[in-house]
C-alpha cells in the first residue's frame, strides 16, 4: 500500500486533487482510499488530503501519518506546517514552486532522499499557462504520475475529464501532461548531474 | 456500476433508486454532500416526481416526513450530531406512530463541546427512541443498507436509522457498486403503507393513550422491533442472492473460528480492527473480531452464540455514558451474562480521533495482560490531563474546561518540540 | 315595486335571517349535507369557544375541497378534547405529531399528495396560539416562506389553556394568567411583549392572511372558502374566548367574542400578498371597559380599584386597531 498526502490551502483544490489520484488508480484497476483531513470551510487555511493506493482492498480508516508520498501544493506552508512529518526515509516528494529546493532552504533535508524522489514544479505557472488561474493541483498529478508511476498519466488525464467538463477539463488535462513531462525532465537532468559529479 | 466516488454521491444516488416520493433537507456537517446531490437530482428530473423540500430545521425535517409518510409517501432525510438531537421529540414521535422513514445519520459528536468530527454520541443519544439502527462499515455497505433499509421500515412499519461515519465514510472515496433501477426495483417494492391519511377512508391518528393502555402500545411496539432480528438476517440473505455481496446482517464475524479474543465494534472502525487482527496472527496472538451490524434491536442471542469459546472480549466504542462508562459494552455484557469471559470497555476515537493499528494492538496486548484499565480510554494524553486536574484543584474559578485543555495540548505540544 | 335589500346580521341556523337567504349565502352549518368534521361527544368545556370555531372552520373547508381534505393538529385543548383513545370525534382523515410541528407535518402531506399527483385533495393545518405563535412559530414561517399548500388555522384563546392556563405570545397586555399573576408593580402580562402573527404571516407575502372571530361565524367561514379557493401557504387567525381561562360565563362566549371585536381590541381585516384588502367594519363601538369586565382574568384592573393606566393602555390598543385599519371609517 503507498499513501500519498497533499498540502496545500483551502481553495487550492487540495481535496480534489486526492480525489482524482483515486479515480486514476481505480481506472488502473487498483484499489483507492481518498479523503480530506476535516476541519470548518474556509478559503486559505491549511488543508490537507490523503490518498492510499493499494492493490488488494483497502480496510484501514486510520488518518495516514507515515506517508509515503507529499505534495506540498502551496509553499508558502513550507515553513508553517510541518509538510514531511512522518515521511518515510525512502519517500517522495513534490512542491510547486518557481524557485530551487536550495532557495527554499530544503536542500540539506531534501538531499538526503534518493535520487529521483524530490522534485519541484512551477506547477501554478503552468495552471496560468492553460488555464489564465493559478492551478496547481491537476500539474501535480500530472508530476506524481511521472515521478512514482504509481499511476498512469493516461488514467490522471480521463479522471480530470470525467470530473471538468468540455474545455476545462482538456485544459488541466494538457496541464497535467505539461507537470508530468516537467518531471521527466527534472528526473533526466538529475540523473545526467549525478552522471557527472559521479564522472568528476 | 461500480466507480470510484465519494460516499455521500453513493448514498444519494442510491436513495433516489429507492424512489422516495418526499425528502426533506436541512444542511448539517457532514451531511451536507448527500442532500445537496439529492437537490441536485430531484431538480434535474432524475427522481421523477419526488418532492424535495429545504426546510427551516432538523426538527422541521422531520415532521415533513412524519406528515408525508402517514399520506402515503415513501421518506428519506439525513442528519447527525446536533441536528438529530435537535429532533429528538420528532425520532420518538415518528418511531411511535409507526411510520417507516430512513434516515441516514452521519456519525458526528455531540457538543458541547462543539465538535464535527466523527463519533457514535449522537446515534447512541437516540438509541432507544424505537428506531431500527443500522450501522456501515464501508461506503459499499452504506449504500446497500439504504436499500435493505426502506425494506425493513415498509415491511416493520418501523423507522430506521442508517448510520455511517461522518466524513470518514461520508467525504472519502473509495469503489462502490451503485445497483441499477431494475435491480433495485425487484429487490424493494412500492411503499404499501399500513396506516395512511386518505378522504376515502379517513382515520384518527396520533392520539392521546393514557395509563390503562400504554403499557400494551409500548410492548406491541416492542415486539415489532424484536421481529427486525429475524427479519434482518433473512434481508441480507435476499439481497446477497440478489446482488452477490455480503451486506448488512445482525453480525459478521473476521477470524472468528478460533479466536480467543474478539474485538467487538461498530461502523468503519471495524476495517481497522481487521487489519490489526490480521498483524496480531501474524504475532501469534489469536484475534478475531465481530461487527456489529444492527445495534437496535441488540443481537444478543447471535452474538453470544458467535463469541462461544472466546475467552476475552473488547469492546471499542466511539461512545461515551458519562459518569458510567461504555454504551455498547453495556448492552454485550447483558448479551454474555452467566459467563465469565471477561469484557473490556475501550473508549476510542472520540470526536474524530483517528484510531491506529498500532494504537488497537497495544489494546489486545495489555488486555491480555489484564493492564488495561476499566474503562480503557485508548490513546489519552495523561500529562493534559494532569496538568488540567491540578490546574483546576488550584483556583475555583478555573475556566471553561474546553478551552482550558486546547491550551494545555498546544502548551506540552510546544513543550515536546 | 322597489325592492330593498335586506343585510340580515346574524345568519345562524335558528335566525329569521337565515331561512330568508339565498341558499349559497347560507351557512355551511346550516346544510344537511355538512360533514359534521368534528363531531359531538368530544370532551371540550361548555361554552368552548375553539370547539365552536374548529366545527364551522372545518366544515366550511371540507366544503369548499368536496370533502377531500386532510387535517393536521397540534398538541392542544382540540386535540386533547377530541381524540381520547380509543375514541375520536374526528370524521375526517386527522393526524396528531407534536406540538411545535404541525405545520410541518402538514407541509409534509402536502408534499406527498404533490407527490402523488393528488391535487384535488387539500390539506389544513391547525393548533392554538401557543402551537402556533410560540413552540411552532419557526415551522410556521417554514411553511409560510416555501408557501407550501396548506391552510393554518390557529384558534386563539391568548394562553396555553390545556396545561392550566400559562402566558403565551399571544397573551394580551395585563391578562392574568398563572405564570403572569396579578401581582406586583405590573399586574397580569407585561405591556408591549408579545406578537402580532397575522401582520407576521403578511410579512411573508403569503397569498392570503385573515383574521376571524366566533363572534361572526358566517364570516368565519366566508374566509374559509376564500382561502380554499387559493392554493399556496394561508393563514387565518381565529379569536376564541375560552370561558375556563378567560373567567367568563361560558353561556356568554359569544358575547365576549363580539365585545373584543366591537371594542377594537381584535380587529377582523383579510390580506393577500402582504397587503391589507378587507376589513370589517365595527358596527357599535364600545370602550374595552364592556369586554374587560366580562373576564376575571382582568378583574384586577376594575377591582378592588381601578388601574386607570392600564385600562388607558389597553384602550389606546384599541384605537390604534381602530384608526389602523380603519374599523370605524
Amino acid at each position: 500500500m503507498q499513501t500519498v498526502r497533499i498540502h496545500g490551502r483551502g481553495g487550492q483544490g487540495v481535496v480534489t486533487a486526492a480525489e482524482l489520484l483515486s479515480i486514476a488508480a481505480f481506472a488502473d484497476g487498483r484499489y483507492a482510499q481518498a479523503f480530506p483531513s476535516f476541519g470548518s470551510e474556509r478559503m486559505g487555511a491549511p488543508v490537507m488530503a490523503f490518498c492510499r493506493i493499494d492493490e488488494r482492498a483497502i480496510r484501514t480508516r486510520e488518518a495516514v501519518t507515515h506517508p509515503d508520498v507529499v505534495i506540498v501544493q502551496d509553499p508558502t506552508l513550507l515553513h508553517q506546517v510541518d509538510v514531511f512529518g512522518g515521511l518515510s526515509a525512502q519517500g517522495y516528494v513534490l512542491i510547486n514552486s518557481t524557485r530551487s529546493v536550495e532557495e527554499l532552504g530544503l536542500d540539506k533535508f531534501l538531499n538526503a532522499f534518493p535520487d529521483g524522489h524530490v522534485c519541484v514544479v512551477p506547477a501554478s505557472d503552468i495552471g496560468v499557462t492553460h488555464m489564465q488561474r493559478p492551478v496547481a493541483n491537476t500539474p501535480l498529478l500530472g508530476a506524481f504520475a511521472a515521478m512514482t508511476g504509481l499511476v498512469e498519466l493516461a488514467s490522471v488525464q480521463s479522471a480530470i475529464r470525467q470530473r471538468f467538463p468540455g474545455a476545462l477539463g482538456e485544459a488541466n488535462a494538457a496541464a497535467s501532461k505539461d507537470g508530468y513531462d516537467h518531471v521527466i525532465a527534472c528526473l533526466s537532468q538529475e540523473r545526467s548531474d549525478s552522471h557527472h559529479a559521479r564522472a568528476n | 456500476m461500480r466507480a470510484q466516488i465519494e460516499g455521500s454521491q453513493a448514498v444519494a444516488e442510491v436513495v433516489v433508486l429507492c424512489r422516495p416520493e418526499v425528502i426533506a433537507a436541512y444542511p448539517i456537517s457532514p451531511q451536507t454532500h448527500i442532500v445537496e446531490r439529492l437537490s441536485r437530482m430531484v431538480k434535474r428530473g432524475d427522481a421523477g416526481s419526488c418532492q424535495y423540500l429545504n426546510v427551516e430545521s432538523e426538527f422541521a425535517a422531520l415532521s415533513v416526513l412524519i406528515g408525508a409518510s402517514a399520506a402515503g409517501a415513501r421518506t428519506y432525510t439525513a442528519t447527525t450530531s446536533q441536528g438529530l438531537l435537535f429532533m429528538a421529540e420528532a425520532v420518538y414521535n415518528a418511531a411511535g406512530l409507526g411510520l417507516p422513514i430512513v434516515m441516514t445519520i452521519a456519525n458526528r459528536a455531540v457538543g458541547a463541546p462543539i465538535n464535527i468530527w466523527n463519533d457514535h454520541s449522537d446515534s447512541m443519544a437516540l438509541r432507544d427512541a424505537g428506531w431500527i439502527q443500522l450501522y456501515a462499515e464501508t461506503n459499499q455497505e452504506a449504500a446497500d443498507l439504504h436499500i435493505q433499509a426502506f425494506r425493513l421500515a415498509e415491511e416493520l412499519s418501523c423507522p430506521v436509522m442508517v448510520c455511517m461515519d461522518g466524513y470518514i465514510l461520508t467525504h472519502a472515496y473509495e469503489p462502490v457498486d451503485v445497483p441499477d433501477q431494475t435491480a433495485v426495483d425487484t429487490f424493494l417494492p412500492a411503499f404499501s403503507p399500513v396506516q395512511v391519511l386518505d378522504p376515502n377512508a379517513p382515520i384518527s391518528i396520533g392520539a392521546m393513550v393514557g395509563p390503562e393502555a400504554f403499557t400494551e402500545v409500548k410492548y406491541l411496539a416492542h415486539q415489532q422491533h424484536l421481529r427486525a432480528l429475524s427479519l434482518i438476517p433473512e434481508m441480507a440473505g435476499d439481497f446477497e442472492r440478489q446482488f452477490h455481496r455480503l451486506s448488512g446482517g445482525l453480525y459478521a464475524p473476521y477470524r472468528m473460528e478460533d479466536a480467543e479474543i474478539a474485538v467487538i465494534a461498530l461502523g468503519s472502525v471495524i476495517g481497522t480492527i481487521k487489519d490489526a487482527v490480521d498483524e496480531l496472527r501474524l504475532e501469534g496472538i489469536a484475534a478475531g473480531c465481530v461487527k456489529i451490524g444492527c445495534y437496535r434491536p441488540f443481537p444478543s442471542l447471535q452474538l453470544r452464540a458467535a463469541l462461544e469459546g472466546v475467552s476475552r472480549v473488547i469492546v471499542v466504542e466511539k461512545d461515551l455514558a458519562v459518569g458510567v462508562g461504555g454504551i455498547v459494552s453495556a448492552d454485550v455484557r447483558m448479551a454474555l451474562q452467566g459467563s465469565a469471559v471477561p469484557v473490556h470497555t475501550v473508549i476510542a476515537g472520540l470526536g474524530g480521533r483517528s484510531i491506529s493499528i498500532a494504537s488497537l494492538k497495544r489494546m489486545v496486548i495489555e488486555a491480555r495482560a489484564e493492564r488495561l484499565n476499566e474503562p480503557h480510554f485508548l490513546d489519552l494524553h495523561t500529562t493534559v490531563i494532569d496538568a488540567e486536574q491540578s490546574r483546576r484543584r488550584e483556583q475555583r474559578r478555573a475556566g471553561p474546561i474546553a478551552e482550558q485543555v486546547l491550551r494545555a495540548v498546544k502548551a506540552i505540544g510546544a513543550k515536546a518540540t | 315595486m322597489s325592492t330593498q335589500r335586506i343585510k340580515f346580521y346574524q345568519t345562524g341556523t335558528y335566525t329569521a335571517g337565515n331561512r330568508l337567504l339565498d341558499e349559497e349565502a347560507r351557512t355551511v352549518q346550516s346544510r344537511m349535507d355538512r360533514t359534521n368534521s368534528l363531531n359531538s361527544g368530544h370532551r371540550a368545556c361548555q361554552g368552548c369557544g375553539e370547539a365552536l370555531g374548529a366545527r364551522y372552520a372545518v366544515d366550511a373547508a371540507m366544503r369548499a375541497s368536496h370533502n377531500r381534505l386532510i387535517a393536521i393538529n397540534a398538541t392542544g385543548c382540540l386535540e386533547v378534547f377530541s381524540s381520547p383513545y380509543p375514541e375520536s370525534a374526528w370524521r375526517i382523515p386527522w393526524m396528531h405529531s407534536l406540538f411545535g410541528n404541525a405545520p410541518a407535518v402538514a407541509s409534509g402531506v402536502a408534499a406527498a399528495l404533490r407527490a402523488k399527483g393528488r391535487g384535488d385533495v387539500r390539506v389544513i393545518a391547525q393548533g392554538g396560539d401557543g402551537a402556533t405563535v410560540d413552540i411552532g412559530f419557526g415551522c410556521l414561517s417554514g411553511m409560510f416562506e416555501r408557501n407550501d399548500d396548506v391552510l393554518y388555522l390557529c384558534y386563539d384563546n391568548e394562553a396555553y389553556m390545556n396545561t392550566g392556563i400559562q402566558r403565551s405570545g399571544a397573551t394580551p397586555a395585563f391578562a392574568r394568567t398563572n405564570t403572569t399573576q396579578a401581582v406586583g408593580e405590573v399586574p397580569g402580562n407585561l405591556p408591549g411583549t408579545g406578537k402580532n402573527v397575522p401582520r407576521i404571516a403578511m410579512a411573508h407575502g403569503i397569498p392570503y392572511v385573515a383574521t376571524a372571530s366566533i363572534a361572526d361565524l358566517h364570516d368565519l367561514e366566508k374566509k374559509v372558502a376564500i382561502a380554499m379557493s387559493l392554493e399556496g401557504a394561508r393563514y387565518i387567525h381565529i379569536h376564541v374566548p375560552c370561558p375556563l381561562g378567560w373567567g367568563s360565563d361560558p353561556a356568554h362566549t359569544m358575547n365576549v367574542a363580539r365585545m373584543a371585536v366591537e371594542s377594537g381590541l381584535f380587529p377582523l381585516f383579510e390580506a393577500r400578498s402582504g397587503r391589507v384588502v378587507e376589513r370589517t367594519r365595527i358596527r357599535h363601538k364600545v370602550s374595552v371597559e364592556r369586554y374587560l369586565e366580562l373576564q376575571t382574568r382582568f378583574k384586577h384592573l376594575l377591582d378592588p380599584r381601578r388601574n386607570e393606566a392600564a385600562i388607558a393602555a389597553i384602550q389606546s390598543i384599541a384605537d390604534e386597531n381602530i384608526a389602523a385599519y380603519g374599523l370605524l371609517g
